[in-house]
């Protein structure tokens, strides 16, 4: 077990490595970072005093060590854009937001598709299992950033039930983005649980559970979702990615003051340093996620860490 | 499972024996081909997405890039204001949506087809490699993958159009950046699988060059999965470049790219103005994803009941 851990923690430290060379390369495949970084009204004066002063004069790979050595402290340098502001300072401003949001759409996207993906695999082959077959089919076809627009049009701009955008109205602010953010997710878990059940009902314990006469709502919501339940649990850790890219779209769509929107404006004003403290935290988290469901994981399922 | 040996019902024996015995008429003939097919998807893909993405230039009514200011926002044509000239609306600066949805077919097919093609064959031959040597090699692609498969893709989009500027070439490259890591996973496993059957092993003994039994005997076995995937591959490829585009980190205006169009009228959306403009182009985004979707699934039952989910 202890091994196991031992390579786990090894392998996402070495992706991490990587995503900072990728990302460090990035910046510099672009070209000089002074074309970058550098207000349009500077001088070759200028130019040259920064160049010095952020030891690009150096060689690159000690640019790259001193780049990590500051990522490692949480130090992107300061927003081209807000003056004043570190970079870090802005994504941490806005992180509770974004985590917010995707904690409401997961909640949402579970109350979805337990029930329905329970119920599809219990009657299989019935009405409600079609019902549940196109609403994954529809999930997965649906773009979550247009969904998000649709609901906005029809829900905010001509019904008037929930506002626009912002956040400022406590929860009606939540329900939309999270629908849209979840919509995804909910296709995904429930054909998930769907097939997990479908395994589980098969089972001898349950068979034997019938036997000795327990009632079927407990056999099914007890017996069976329990133990179905343990493949969605490491998909969760697989729902972060998305959900990130979810917020991304949709905390576009909605105004939504959190990390994701600040990312795309900031990729789209150029301003690099926060678009890197963005990236490398978002990855950060996404990547120790995994790391312990994939723990987790292993201490449920012994077969795991013996592969 | 049942349904997974349908080739061979006997219903569908029995089907076989009547059409070759009692010779049923020609729309019979037809119906009893066609229902083996998924004919709803398939048509529907080739009025949404092929037809206009190989002839946009002759059948869309206006151009995709150019409108007239005279014309702006104009509804779809069964609504007051609009007509049957822009048979959907106009956008913001009275270009035809229509035309723009038929044009962004092609943008769409084309981004779509150069990036699988690309990611499925790096993919595929890295896969092959590395089931195929094992030892380092294996370790070495496979850690690649793993990394690959947990870095998210958008983001990286979003560092790339930082650092340079919104491209096409861009939005292919994040692509293939995400997709080779799915082919290679795949395909190293089938490879596993064949390398250790008679048939290899006997190629060798014959004397063929490891490259020819990696092209000759182990490529044919895995191509039907490789297939399967790309055909999945593509509504899951569409709806990422349409949301780079929409968040303008994708293909850059004034292109007619569906996600751009649908960004277009996202103000318009949020002050009630116009939602024609945001609709039409989701919902070809839509259906020709559901399209790809149920195709795709249809030929996996076809070519590679392996990969199929209960």
């Amino acid at each position: 077990m202890q091994r196991y851990i031992l390579m786990r923690v090894a392998q996402s430290v070495l992706t991490l490595l990587i995503l900072t060379v990728i990302v460090f390369s990035l910046a510099r495949i672009a070209g000089d970072p002074l074309d970058v970084l550098l207000p349009l009204e500077a001088t070759v004066q200028d130019a040259e005093r920064l160049r010095a002063e952020w030891g690009l004069d150096r060689p690159l790979y000690v640019q790259y060590f001193t780049f990590l050595g500051n990522a490692l402290t949480g130090d992107f340098g300061e927003s081209l854009r807000v003056r004043g502001r570190t970079a870090m300072s802005l994504v941490l401003e806005r992180l509770p937001n974004t985590a917010a949001l995707a904690g409401v759409a997961v909640v949402v996207a579970t109350a979805i598709a337990v029930p329905i993906g329970v119920l599809s695999a219990v009657k299989k082959d019935t009405p409600f299992d079609y019902v549940g077959k196109a609403i994954a089919l529809f999930g997965q076809s649906l773009p979550a950033f247009w969904l998000g627009l649709m609901l906005m049009w029809v829900f905010a701009a001509q019904l008037g039930w929930f506002p626009v955008s912002g956040k400022e109205q406590g929860v009606l602010s939540y329900i939309l983005p999270a629908i849209a953010i979840g919509w995804f997710q909910v296709a995904a878990l429930m054909r998930l649980v769907r097939s997990s059940m479908l395994d589980v009902l098969d089972s001898e314990y349950v068979k034997l559970a019938r036997i000795k006469g327990v009632v079927e709502w407990k056999v099914i919501w007890k017996h069976c979702l329990r133990n179905a339940a343990i493949a969605p649990f490491t998909y969760f850790a697989l729902i972060i990615g998305s959900l990130m890219v979810g917020s991304v779209s949709i905390e576009f769509v909605f105004a939504w003051p959190g990390v994701g929107r600040l990312a795309v404006d900031a990729a789209n004003t150029k301003d690099f340093p926060v678009v890197q403290a963005v990236v490398i935290t978002f990855c950060m988290v996404y990547i120790v996620a995994n790391l312990l469901v994939d723990i987790a994981y292993a201490y449920v399922d012994p077969r795991i860490r013996f592969d | 499972m049942a349904t997974e040996n349908r080739v061979a019902t006997p219903s569908a024996i029995e089907e076989l024996a009547v059409e070759s015995s009692a010779r049923p008429s020609f729309l019979g003939r037809f119906w009893a081909e066609a229902r083996r097919y998924p004919l709803f998807p398939i048509v529907l893909l080739l009025v949404v997405l092929v037809i206009p993405a190989i002839f946009s230039d002759i059948i869309a009514p206006h151009s995709a890039t150019t409108g007239s200011l005279s014309a702006r926002l104009q509804p779809p044509f069964w609504m007051e204001g609009g007509d049957t000239n822009h048979l959907l609306g106009t956008d913001r600066v009275g270009r035809d949506i229509l035309s723009r949805i038929m044009h962004g077919a092609r943008v769409s097919v084309t981004i779509a087809a150069v990036a699988i093609f690309i990611a499925g064959v790096l993919g595929t031959s890295l896969g092959i490699i590395a089931g195929y040597w094992g030892g380092w090699v294996d370790a070495l692609v496979m850690r690649l993958v793993d990394i690959s498969l947990s870095i998210p893709i958008i983001l990286l989009a979003l560092v790339i159009v930082a650092a340079t500027q919104p491209s096409i070439l861009n939005v292919i490259v994040v692509l293939v950046l995400l997709m080779w890591s799915r082919y290679a996973r795949l395909v190293r496993g089938e490879t596993l699988a064949v390398r250790v059957q008679d048939f290899i092993s006997r190629a060798q003994v014959a004397g063929s060059s490891h490259r020819r039994i990696m092209f000759r005997h182990v490529f044919p076995n895995v191509f039907n999965s490789v297939i399967v995937l790309a055909t999945l591959n593509v509504g899951f490829v569409i709806v990422l470049e349409a949301t780079l585009s929409f968040l303008a980190v994708g293909i850059p205006p004034p292109q007619p790219a569906w996600g751009l169009m649908v960004a277009d009228g996202r103000v318009l959306i949020a002050s009630a103005q116009g939602w024609w403009v945001s609709l039409f182009p989701g919902l070809a985004i839509m259906l020709v994803v559901l399209c790809m979707n149920l195709l795709g699934d249809w030929l996996r039952d076809r070519l590679d009941p392996k990969q199929r989910q209960v």
